[in-house]
Parts: C-alpha cells; sequence; structure tokens
C-alpha cells in the first residue's frame, strides 16, 4: 500500500542564464525514504531548497497530500508539514538553544514578545526527550557554539520531531561527523519509517544512503538520470553506476 | 571568589561587568582628580542634558550594529529632519503634532532608502549610507541656503518644549529621563522581543536565519527604519534645547555614537550585542571631554583619550571573545 505525500511535476529552476533544474519528475511515498545523490553541482541542494520554500521553482507544479501547492516561503512549508535539517548550517552559532530551536517561530505574546518560560520549557522537553541528551554540561541556555557536530545534528533532528513534520529533509546529515554520531543519524533516519514519516535524505557517501534509503533518485546536471528501489539495486552495483556516471557522464540503465 | 566567577550571571555577562568596571574607573579618575568639579550637582546635571543627544541614537544603531551592518548617514538623517520640524514648527505657529509626525515620517523613510539599498539593491551598508550621508546633507544645505532656523517664539515655554527639555524639580533634565525610559524599552525589545531576536539571528548567519524561517530581508529593512526614526527624535530634543536649528546640525554625531556603541561591547562582527553596555558607553563618551578638562589636562588631549578609551575597550573584548571559542 502506497500514499503519495509529494510529487513533483515538470520542476525547472533557472538562476539567470543557469538552468539548475530541468524538468524534474519524483514522487515521495508517505513512509519512505528517498535518497537524493549525484555530484556537486548536480542540483540535488536546489531541488530541496525548492521543497523546503527557500527557492521557488521558475516553472513546475508541485503536489502535497495530492493537492497543488505553491510553497512562498520557508514558513508556509513548515506549516504544510515540511521540515529541513541542513546540518549544522540552519542553527546559530552565537545564540542560545532555546532561541535557536524556536527561531523563525517564536512563542510570542500578542505584542510579538518572546514567552520566554514556555520556549525554555519546551526546548528542555526537546533536549531530554526528543534528543536525549543526558549531559548536564549541555543546557537550553548553552550557545551552539559548545555543541560538537552529532550534538548540533540531534538539536536539528529533535526540533523536526517536536514540530511533528510528515517529510523531513536531511541535507548531508552526516558530513562532518564521527562513526558513532554518523551510526546515530541512520537510526534515526530508520526510526521515522516506522513513525510513517517521510524523509529526503543527500548524502555523498553512498554506503551511508544505501543501508537508510528505500530508493535511490540519481541526479546529474539538473536531470534524473536514474531511479532505483533498493530491492532492485545492491550496494556494489549502486557505487558502479555512480562511478560511470562520473567517467561518462551517462548512465546505463539496464532493461 | 572562584564561585562568583563561575557563575552562570557572570559566565554570560563578561562584556557588561567589564564595561561597567571601566566606567567606574574613569570616573573615580574624574573624583579623584578634579574633587572640585565632580563631588558637585552642576557637572551631572550638563551630563544629563546633552548625552541623550547621542544616547538615543547610539541605543538604537546597536540594533543595525548586531546585524554586522552599520549606518553613517544618521548625522545628516538628524540634519534633514530637524531642519524639517523648524520650518514645520514655524510655519504652522508652533503644531507639535504635524511638525513631531512630519519629521519623524522622514527620518524614517530615510531609513527605509537604506534599508531598500542595503536589501534589495544589495550595496554593502557601509557604502550605501555614505551615499545618503551626502544626499541627506546635501539636501540641507540646498534648502537651507546655509542659514539657521530660530523656534524661539513658537517653542519656548510651550507644552511640548516642558515634555522634551524642561528640568524636573529644577534639576534632572527630561531628556535624560526619556533617556532612560527608551533604553530600558529598547532593551526588553533588543532581548526578549520577536525582532530583537530576529537581529541576532541575522546578524550571526544570514545564511542559517533563512532556512530557520527569518524574513532576512525585513528585519534589515525595519533596523534601518527605527534609526532613522530615533535619528529624527534625537534631533527634535536637540531643537528643544537649544531652540535653533543650525545647517551643520548632526555632523558631529557621528564618532561619538558609533564609539559609544564599540566602547560598549557590540561586536563588529554580527550576531551579539549589548543595549546596557551601549548606556555606559554613553556614559564614557559622553564625560570624556568634560572630565578630561576638569582634570586640568588641555582640551588637546581629548581625542587622545578618547581613541585610547576606543582601542583598550576593544581589544579587552577581543580577547574575552578569542577565550570563548
Amino acid at each position: 500500500m502506497t500514499i503519495e505525500l509529494l510529487r513533483l511535476e515538470n520542476i525547472y529552476k533557472n538562476f539567470g542564464a543557469v538552468k539548475v533544474l530541468k524538468d524534474i519528475n519524483i514522487k515521495i511515498n508517505k513512509g519512505e525514504v528517498v535518497a537524493l545523490i549525484g555530484d556537486n553541482g548536480a542540483g540535488k541542494s536546489t531541488l530541496i531548497k525548492v521543497i523546503t520554500g527557500v527557492h521557488r521553482p521558475t516553472s513546475g507544479k508541485v503536489y502535497f497530500n495530492e493537492n497543488e501547492v505553491d510553497i512562498k516561503s520557508v514558513a508556509e512549508s513548515r506549516k504544510m508539514g515540511i521540515e529541513a535539517v541542513y546540518q549544522e548550517r540552519a542553527l546559530c552559532d552565537q545564540q542560545e538553544l532555546w532561541r535557536n530551536i524556536f527561531a523563525g517561530r517564536e512563542i510570542t505574546n500578542a505584542f510579538g514578545f518572546l514567552d520566554i518560560k514556555k520556549q525554555r520549557k519546551e526546548a528542555e522537553k526537546i533536549l531530554r526527550d526528543y534528543i536525549g541528551f543526558t549531559s548536564k554540561a549541555i543546557t537550553v541556555d548553552s550557545t551552539v557554539m559548545g555543541l560538537s557536530g552529532g550534538e548540533k545534528q540531534g538539536v536539528a533532528f529533535g526540533r523536526s520531531l517536536y514540530f511533528n513534520s510528515d517529510l523531513i529533509v536531511l541535507d548531508e546529515p552526516t558530513m562532518g561527523l564521527s562513526i558513532q554520531e554518523t551510526e546515530k543519524v541512520l537510526n534515526f533516519v530508520k526510526g521515522l519509517k516506522q513513525e510513517n514519516k517521510s524523509a529526503i535524505f543527500i548524502d555523498h557517501n553512498i554506503i551511508h544512503v544505501y543501508g537508510a534509503a528505500d530508493r535511490f533518485i540519481i541526479l546529474d546536471r539538473g536531470e534524473v538520470v536514474g531511479e532505483f528501489k533498493k530491492n532492485e539495486i545492491t550496494r556494489e552495483e549502486l557505487v558502479q553506476k555512480m562511478i560511470q556516471l562520473h567517467e561518462s557522464g551517462k548512465i546505463k540503465v539496464e532493461a | 571568589m572562584n564561585n562568583i566567577l563561575n557563575s552562570y550571571f557572570v559566565r554570560t555577562h563578561k562584556l557588561e561587568i567589564s564595561i561597567t568596571i571601566i566606567a567606574i574607573a574613569l570616573f573615580l579618575i574624574y573624583f579623584l582628580g578634579a574633587p572640585h568639579v565632580f563631588t558637585r550637582f552642576p557637572i551631572y546635571r550638563a551630563f544629563m542634558q546633552s548625552m541623550p543627544f547621542f544616547g538615543i541614537i547610539a541605543i538604537s544603531a546597536t540594533f543595525v550594529v548586531t546585524l554586522g551592518e552599520i549606518d553613517l548617514s544618521f548625522p545628516s538623517i538628524v540634519g534633514i529632519t530637524s531642519l524639517t520640524f523648524g520650518m514645520l514648527l514655524t510655519a504652522t505657529d508652533g503644531n507639535f503634532f504635524i511638525s513631531f509626525i512630519l519629521s519623524t515620517s522622514l527620518g524614517m523613510f530615510a531609513g527605509l532608502i537604506n534599508g531598500l539599498l542595503v536589501t534589495k539593491i544589495g550595496i554593502p551598508s557601509i557604502v550605501a549610507t555614505i551615499g545618503t550621508l551626502f544626499f541627506w546633507r546635501g539636501l540641507v544645505n540646498v534648502i537651507s541656503q546655509g542659514s539657521g532656523i530660530a523656534i524661539v517664539d513658537v517653542a519656548d515655554g510651550t507644552w511640548h518644549h516642558t515634555l522634551f527639555v524642561e528640568k524636573l524639580f529644577g534639576k534632572i533634565p527630561a531628556q535624560f529621563i526619556w533617556f532612560i525610559v527608551l533604553t530600558a524599552l529598547m532593551q526588553w525589545v533588543y532581548r526578549y522581543h520577536k525582532f530583537g531576536n530576529h537581529i541576532h539571528f541575522v546578524g550571526d548567519n544570514k545564511a542559517s536565519s533563512q532556512m530557520m524561517g527569518i524574513n532576512v530581508d525585513n528585519v534589515k529593512i525595519i533596523a534601518f527604519v527605527q534609526l532613522g526614526f530615533f535619528s529624527a527624535l534625537a534631533g527634535i530634543f536637540t531643537m528643544y534645547e537649544m531652540l535653533y536649528f543650525w545647517p551643520t546640525q548632526g555632523e558631529g554625531l557621528m564618532l561619538t555614537t558609533l564609539a559609544a556603541v564599540f566602547v560598549g561591547g557590540t561586536s563588529v562582527f554580527g550576531g551579539r550585542g549589548t543595549i546596557f553596555g551601549t548606556f555606559i558607553g554613553v556614559l564614557i563618551i559622553g564625560s570624556l571631554e568634560s572630565g578630561i578638562v576638569a582634570l586640568g589636562l588641555s582640551g588637546f588631549y581629548v581625542k587622545f583619550i578618547n581613541g585610547l578609551m576606543i582601542t583598550v575597550a576593544v581589544s579587552i573584548y577581543a580577547i574575552i571573545q578569542r577565550k570563548k571559542t
């Protein structure tokens, strides 16, 4: 049983004369983890930024829960239930965790003043319950600066869980992490499926991708050049395909 | 002792504590070096009278500096809005509301132009505001043709004159009370309002803020607009005190105002700052000239010691920050 969550139809994105995305058609089902793979400059980041509302497509249609949507901003995509986890890049170093977790969607009173008590209380809950931080060294008053890569990633994940999103977009979630921290991140991604949540996952490391994803979409120079389900392809074959693509600029899709 | 030094409050308020110690030390020097001046009230009245004119702008400019931006045009915004205020007040025979609303609106409009140049056109703020600095001052010169405007007849003795600069109990200038109230209010906005929160995030990391759903351009534009408003307000305070507009009004404000912000501990790199620090910075920078002269040094030392203060204070902050990372 597959229920569609997100569908992109004929998506184009140009930056001036540069055509970054060309006729992208992809679909993501509920409870499915899809990996976007491809070389630098293939358009992976642009594609997810279209989904999260950072960029608007030049043309094409986006369907979410089978309704056509026009995602104009990050705030709108969040409201729909799409949450991005951009590595540590979506946290601000010098600010405290209780501010970071609610940045852009602060809990405020009618005059726009922050409900500090509530933000701190909820942030505490996220740290302890959702992320499982037990260390006393990290509190809601810690600034992001002092956290390790994995801890930052944890905060970003905890935030996405707390806001109960349907689609979680993971941009290079294992970049710069230790082996142990990487393991945690991959487990988190697998855990999403059990809650019937979907994820889009970008990673350079095919070994990580292969373990965590159900389906692989290969991008090259702005186009989808291949799509495989996990049961259709072994890890070695996937690696082979990527090497082939890198060398010849083409991918051989066997019929 | 060690406990106190490691407490949460001390760890998170190093900048504020350093600047306060510097200020206390400075006033101690004044006090010991020139007791005949500093044990009497008039010097403090003089401080309270003059500090708000640049202090109000310094508090407001702290928002722009925290963004990692700078505004060099505010001296000319003071000029053009004061000119407007003076012209309107005389033309309407003392109609405060019309004069106040139109001149502060012009200040906000000037701020809006700065904000649009920086965000929509994409000019670095230091360059954009050099442009508007000359533009608005040039307009003042063209309109005023170099002559001032006396507002004694339409302002002196009115209720709005009382409201702005009258001395409470014959001692405390009203502008200082306003300055304190505004500082407290702005501190609250800076730390605990959504806008202040966004100022910190955008100044810290523009790209991250955008990804977290903060409208970076709007935050910047509003920051420049409020600085335009407070520049106009500071100009109006000065007008009521002096009862006169002169075409160079505001020109001397640039360095004292920005010095107060930086001496106060707000980081030029953005993302971190303190309104309280700026307030203390205003007390330091605003007292140096009289303090130095009272100590018996010649006026030629003023700039020299000003420079020394800025360099020493900013170096101390740099060292504190370096230890932190």
